[in-house]
């Protein structure tokens, strides 16, 4: 059996016992070396408190000893104690509670393990930890500012249409998606609609997104044929040193004496929904070849005069939602719009709400809708003031 | 009688004092918000800026019980958010039991709190390193335990445990408040309880509250340490009883 003393003087670590009180009844030659201090100067009336600095003994009271009392053991508490030379030492407190006979004659044993490097590790490491958590909120932030830019809020007033529109980012909504559309004017009575999705997600999906959507402002400024803006559209976009492409509906509609003439050609893309007044539903047009994948493409301009019709487009985030094995799909979508009715607020905000629904509120890509009808307003009355507005 | 436990822990360490009240009182445990079992997601970094937060909260309690002339026994901080709730509501909270009450934790030229600013950077540092069961303290920093469903899972059961940010909040708000204004206003009848040894409310800390309300008295208990109820829980029970039935 070897020396007790032995065994607690040269224990490979320090190691106190303390009273009832906190006071140092022994502390073995390990604590002395790391406290730089004589047995006389460390047992006897001190508290072992009295050797940690001050932020660590608010830690100690409120924390380490009502822990100690209350549970009879508490393991690898960092602490810094405090040498005789006013030096810190990072230590690893465990200690734990020999009950007396007594309240008073309890004791706590106390072993002391130096952990300067461990701790400065640790604490390098946290410190890398903040300033990852810090710049994964300013990304984010940078993200959604980019995404904000890339997406009217709300679409422009147009004289003659109600439109509406509605995005809703995959996920928590903290990652950028590829999903964009836009609204704008290419002549006095002609606007543009468009809605695309841009392969990929992240920043750089984002970046090629605005590409798009300028270059398709751009273009339409001087090509009127829609399925002549995306053959352009395709020669910019292979041109762009980025890899992605897209899928887009464009539609160009102009106001004429009949009503709104629609020109509309489809890349890749879901083809404009034309809920009819009855409630039928129906295509318009036909798929084209994906934006920026091949130079051997094919587009075709379909044209159509909307009589009391609403079109909607939508990305694939609404038809290959997923519940499981279940798919949105086709079928749901349209039976959905016919029984929304023909006005595009209900047709979006109800869509959007039962895709989210489907996917128990955590969509699993992008979602983007917009629609619109012509109102009852003649669009070439504008700009007229409107009959019959009492005041 | 309502026992509101200070920074650290929760209402477990009131577990030897409260069994010497429960025949004659009608007795109330609470956590903190953001302390203990408390609903974590109520913890509201503006409520919670100031103690007035926590004690509204606590008063909030007394009203959803319909209780009227209590008995507030507040711990360390606590003991300044009873007076708190006290000077807002007379009627609710008649009498304050202040065990190793703070009114303020900082030094300043004419007064004496035991701590510089340096020493609660120290203790916010060694916060972060103790997580006291609190799991996965880095991934907790990286994404809020709320949406990580297993991390409540890996929670050991520590009374002490707390949310790492919210510990650090409340520390802060703690540590840096300053109540002395507000004691002048306690007019209940308050005990003041201290213990021999204290290193987080020293004598001049103590004395300062005993001092500054109107009709406080002192009762000095036999051991060391800030937790008197949990060191020396005979002679604290002890000390409110004589408070109670004079």
């Amino acid at each position: 059996m070897p020396d007790p003393n032995s065994l607690f003087d040269d224990a490979p670590c320090g190691y106190a016992v303390l009273d009832a009180d906190g006071v140092v009844l022994s502390a073995n030659q390990q604590l002395l070396r790391m406290l730089g201090r004589s047995r006389s100067e460390v047992e006897g009336d001190r508290t072992f408190a009295s050797f940690i600095t001050m932020g660590g003994r608010i830690f100690y009271e409120t924390h380490l000893l009502p822990m100690l009392l209350m549970e009879t053991a508490v393991h690898e508490i960092a602490l810094d104690l405090i040498s005789r030379d006013g030096a810190h030492i990072s230590v690893l407190v465990s200690a734990n509670l020999a009950p007396g006979s007594s309240e008073r004659d309890a004791r706590v044993r106390v072993v002391i393990f130096e952990a300067q490097h461990r701790r400065r590790y640790e604490s390098d490491l946290l410190d890398a930890t903040r300033s990852a958590v810090q710049a994964r909120a300013e990304a984010t932030a940078l993200a959604q500012t980019l995404q904000a830019t890339l997406i009217p809020p709300t679409p422009p007033s147009v004289p003659g249409l109600d439109i509406a529109a509605a995005y809703r980012p995959a996920g928590d909504g903290s990652e950028v998606g590829g999903d964009f559309y836009d609204v704008f004017q290419v002549g006095e009575d002609a606007w543009v609609l468009v809605l695309g999705d841009v392969s990929g997600k992240g920043v750089a999906a984002a970046a090629v997104t605005a590409f798009v959507r300028h270059t398709v402002r751009a273009l339409a400024m001087q090509v009127v044929d829609p399925a002549m803006l995306l053959q352009r559209l395709n020669v910019a976009l292979l041109a762009h040193p980025t890899d992605r492409y897209c899928t887009i509906a464009l539609l160009r509609v102009c106001c004429t004496p009949e009503g709104w003439r629609l020109s509309s050609a489809v890349g890749g893309h879901p083809l404009p929904l034309i809920r009819a007044s009855s409630g039928d539903m129906s295509e318009l047009g036909s798929y084209g070849s994906p934006v920026g994948l091949l130079n051997d493409v094919e587009f075709r301009t379909a044209e159509h005069l909307i009589i009391d019709e609403t079109v909607t487009l939508y990305t694939d985030g609404v038809t290959e939602a997923r519940r499981e094995d279940d798919l949105f799909g086709d079928a749901r979508l349209f039976e959905l719009c016919s029984r929304l009715g023909p006005e595009p607020g209900p047709i979006v905000d109800g869509t959007v709400g039962m895709v989210l629904d489907f996917q128990n509120n955590n969509a699993g890509d992008d979602i983007a809708l917009l629609a619109f009808c012509a109102t009852k307003d003649r669009c070439q009355d504008e700009p007229a003031p409107r009959k019959g507005s009492a005041r | 009688m309502v026992f509101v436990h200070g920074f650290g822990c929760d209402q477990h360490m009131w577990r030897h004092v409260v069994p010497a009240f429960e025949q004659d009182y009608f007795v109330v445990l609470l956590d903190l918000v953001g302390a203990g079992g408390s609903d974590l997601a109520a913890y509201d970094e503006e409520r919670h800026a100031t103690l007035h937060g926590h004690a509204a909260d606590v008063l909030d309690v007394l009203h959803e019980l319909e209780l009227q002339d209590v008995v507030l026994v507040g711990h360390s901080v606590a003991a300044m958010i009873g007076v708190l709730a006290h000077i807002a509501e007379p009627d609710t909270i008649s009498r304050l039991v202040l065990i190793t009450p703070s009114a303020r934790y900082l030094d300043t030229d004419s007064y004496t709190g035991g701590f510089s600013e340096s020493d609660i950077d120290d203790l916010l540092n060694l916060m972060a390193s103790n997580h006291l069961g609190w799991q996965g303290p880095l991934s907790a920093l990286v994404l809020p335990p709320a949406e990580r469903p297993e991390a409540a899972a890996e929670v050991e059961q520590s009374f002490c445990r707390t949310r790492p940010d919210i510990a650090a909040h409340f520390a802060k708000v703690t540590f840096l408040s300053d109540n002395r204004a507000d004691l002048p206003h306690v007019s209940a009848p308050t005990l003041v309880i201290q213990s021999r040894v204290d290193a987080i409310a020293p004598p001049s800390a103590v004395t300062f509250v005993y001092e500054t309300i109107a009709e406080a008295s002192l009762e000095a208990v036999d051991t060391t340490g800030h937790c008197p109820h949990l060191s020396a829980p005979g002679a604290t029970v002890a000390a409110i009883q004589r408070f109670l039935r004079p």
